[in-house]
């Protein structure tokens, strides 16, 4: 397959480690991956904040940089983010024909309709659950409220996890509340935010697992940063690079300071 | 736990903003333990009682279709409900806002010659403030459901729409009793059963001597004039018979077409709100009956704003909602809050959308203003809600209504998302951006970690570490790939 990959700003910027072993893991799987190069941002943080008019040129910009779809040129889109993946599906056409651009609303939602986040791309579009993966660790999973909730992604995440050899699964204490993020609501709102941020901490060090998964770094960067101000020592790590290790190349963690790490007990 | 030094200006926002509301509850342990505990309790309850019921998705559905219908044809059901009231003996009367109502009420209350009415809960008459607008006038309104006895007692707000007591636990309960109960009926323990007898007693006397009631309803039936409360103690039963004067206040949202819609609304309602498949008492009256129960019948029906909100497509959704309180218990931000932060009658998700739209209150400086901003979009209220209100998109409108009404400008947030949508428009855009980031490196440790930024994001590192920013960005990664393979 044609696989046109989508890293988000985030993902671009700061958790590269992301979209990398996406493209990894789907080349491995026998895919072509594209980066279109003009890609940039879906606007979802400036959508959930209200500036609809400022999230209208990230809009357009997203629909021309992924516009080859309407014609064939890839055969899906992928996305390592549950909640960027929303924001395309949900958010992208609601705002261009709110702001009455209707021709743009129209485009956005073919796009939206071929935009997947990695675990649904991979389970429901290529119809797969067993990637070959080797990831000799323990683990658990927390499922962000975005792919819960939005993009609907069930038990995709954890029936692909359950085939990745050498993984433990420990479960998540209340797995399904929120992280306490929400954007721009972490700083609008410290003070709740960072009381529900700490709760996840706690349940996440509760685990005793080595490594918190997600599909999204925007959540494993806030629940991360508290757990490395509190000292847990679990590790945070994107769903793309538990699937993209292998028995030949095995997941490796990067060295400290070049990616998200927590502080763990000195 | 009442709010202090506020200016209160009415019941739907008593003046102060949800971020000091907010501010001040999130420390309080004891508080969060309470919410805790209860919105657990209930939330495993309503789960049970979703899944076991087969076709709960159907009946979801069901209830959302009827109450958009009757929003749509609101009007007509109005006039075939009071058309039916009247009928059946009662006497309709229409209240444009608050004040209109508790005047109607008491003017009433007035000419039968009492100074204490009795009370079941009901939201739209603590929406328009009666019980201190009847005390400011010398007449006591005694809340006969038991939590609300208990805020009322402890001279505090509800917490909750369903629960208004959720935020105390039995020995806070124990306390209030012990201070206002009279002598001979003061509790010894704080055994929920004594707790419960001691109320009792207290009630009693109150209900037979009681010669007017107030109620409000949680549906009104067009086709035959029928009213509805449904409640779990029987104290509501009891005022609803035992007064000569029935008074019933109720928002005009609450017509529904037919008594075969109700029946939807009888598995949903108490599903949602206490997680049992049917709530203990269900009352039914129409009109007067002589010789049995009230002998007089007001229907006030309250407008408030709602007129305002149903004229308008967007948020006109809020008014379909049935008051089961279910997105409160399943709300992040309420368990760690609770009600009082939101400072008004309707907490929660849905009083996040509900209150700014009653006061059409979405302008810089209006604390309801800054309700909507107060959610994570975390989605949980839209999954749990029994007819299916999409809080979170009604939210994000209303965030931009805000934003657009010039909220929020002076504050610094317009300039960083315009200087950030500048940037984030292109990729090429962005790459240059990204070049800059290895300067972030040096503000981190050698661990690579940032402990402090400056605004906006410094009260993201007040509790929180960042990670420093890569080396090499992805678009950066993916370039050295290409030129490698060629
Ligand atoms: S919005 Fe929905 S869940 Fe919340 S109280 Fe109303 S009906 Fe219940």
């Amino acid at each position: 397959m044609r696989i046109a990959v989508f890293a988000t700003c985030m993902g671009d910027a700061m958790f590269p480690q992301a979209p990398r072993a996406t493209v990894t893991l789907l080349e491995r799987l026998g895919h072509e991956v594209f980066f279109p190069r003009q890609q940039a941002c879906c606007g979802q943080m400036h959508i959930n904040t209200g500036y609809f008019e400022d999230a209208l040129p990230l809009i357009k910009n997203h629909v021309k940089t992924f516009q080859p779809i309407l014609d064939g040129a890839w055969d899906a889109i992928v996305v390592p983010s549950g909640s960027c993946t929303g924001s395309i599906k949900h958010q992208q056409a609601m705002v261009a024909s709110k702001l009455g651009d209707q021709k743009l609303a129209n485009r956005a939602a073919i796009i939206a309709e071929n935009t997947y986040d990695l675990p649904l791309l991979l389970t429901d579009f290529l119809g797969i659950e067993d990637v070959g993966a080797y990831f000799p660790h323990s683990l658990t999973y927390h499922p962000t409220c975005h792919s819960m909730r939005i993009t609907k992604v069930g038990d995709a995440p954890e029936r692909l996890l359950s085939r990745v050899q050498g993984a433990t699964v420990v479960p998540l204490p209340d797995a399904e509340q929120c992280c306490g993020f929400g954007g721009t609501f972490s700083l609008k709102y410290p003070e709740v935010s960072s009381a529900l941020v700490s709760e996840k901490a706690r349940a996440v060090a509760s685990t005793g697992a080595e490594f918190l998964v997600a599909d999204d770094y925007s959540c494993l960067m806030n629940i991360s940063g508290r757990m490395s101000r509190l000292g847990i020592a679990t590790q945070p790590l994107h769903l793309a690079e538990v699937l993209a290790g292998t028995r030949d190349h095995p997941f490796r963690r990067e060295p400290a300071g070049t990616t998200l790490t927590t502080r763990g007990k000195a | 736990m009442r709010p202090q030094s506020t200016t209160e200006t009415s019941p739907l926002q008593w003046g102060e903003t949800f971020r000091d509301g907010s501010r001040r509850m999130v420390g309080n342990d004891q508080l969060r333990a309470n919410l805790r505990n209860a919105t657990e309790t209930i939330r495993s309850k309503r789960d049970a009682r979703a899944a076991e019921t087969q076709n709960w998705e159907e009946l979801r559905h069901a209830g959302a279709a009827i109450k958009r219908y009757s929003l749509d044809h609101l009007a007509d059901l109005l006039e075939e409900l009071e058309a039916n009231v009247t009928a059946n003996g009662g006497i309709v009367h229409w209240a444009r806002d608050a004040h209109e109502a508790n005047a109607i009420a008491y003017d009433i209350v007035a000419r039968h010659q009492v100074d204490e009415v009795v009370k079941v809960k009901s939201m739209a008459t603590q929406e328009i403030g009666l019980n201190e607008y009847f005390a400011d006038r010398g007449i006591q309104a005694v809340e006969t459901d038991l939590a609300e006895l208990i805020v009322q007692l402890g001279n505090d707000h509800p917490s909750h729409v369903v629960v208004p007591a959720i935020h105390r636990n039995r020995s806070e309960v124990r306390d209030i009793f012990t201070d206002n109960f009279e002598d001979g009926n003061r509790p010894s323990s704080d055994d929920p059963r004594e707790l419960t007898m001691r109320a009792r007693t207290h009630l009693r006397e109150k209900f037979l001597n009681a010669k007017v009631a107030i109620s409000g309803a949680n549906s009104m039936i067009a086709d035959t004039g029928a009213l509805s409360v449904y409640e779990s103690e029987g104290n509501g039963r009891m005022c609803l018979t035992l007064p000569e004067v029935l008074i019933s206040i109720v928002g005009i949202e609450k017509v529904i077409p037919t008594w075969q819609d109700a029946e939807v609304f009888t598995e949903l309602l108490p599903r949602s709100a206490t997680g049992e498949p049917m709530n203990p008492y269900t009352s039914w009256w129409t009109g007067v009956t002589p010789g049995d129960g009230p002998q007089e019948f007001h229907l006030i029906l309250l407008d408030n704003g709602r007129t305002t909100v149903l004229a308008d497509p967007l948020g006109r959704d809020a008014l379909a909602c049935i008051r089961c309180g279910a997105c409160m218990n399943i709300c992040p931000v309420y368990r760690m809050v609770g009600g009082h932060a939101y400072n008004s009658v309707y907490p929660g998700p849905i009083g996040a959308i509900l209150t700014p739209q009653l006061l059409g209150a979405f302008e810089d400086g209006d604390p309801s203003a800054t309700l909507p901003f107060a959610s994570t979009l975390c989605g949980a209220c839209y999954d749990v809600c029994p007819v299916k209100i999409d809080i979170p998109s009604i939210l994000v409108e209303l965030r931009r209504r805000s934003v657009e009404s010039g909220a929020g400008s002076g504050s610094g947030w317009g300039t960083a998302m315009k200087a950030s949508s500048e940037v984030m428009r292109s990729g090429r855009r962005l790459g240059a951006a990204e070049a800059l980031l290895p300067l972030g490196r040096a503000v981190a440790d050698k661990e690579g970690r940032i402990t402090q930024l400056p605004w906006p994001v410094s009260s993201w590192t007040k509790s929180r570490d960042v990670p420093s920013p890569p080396t090499e960005s992805f678009r950066r990664w993916m370039s050295r790939r290409e030129k490698a393979e060629r």
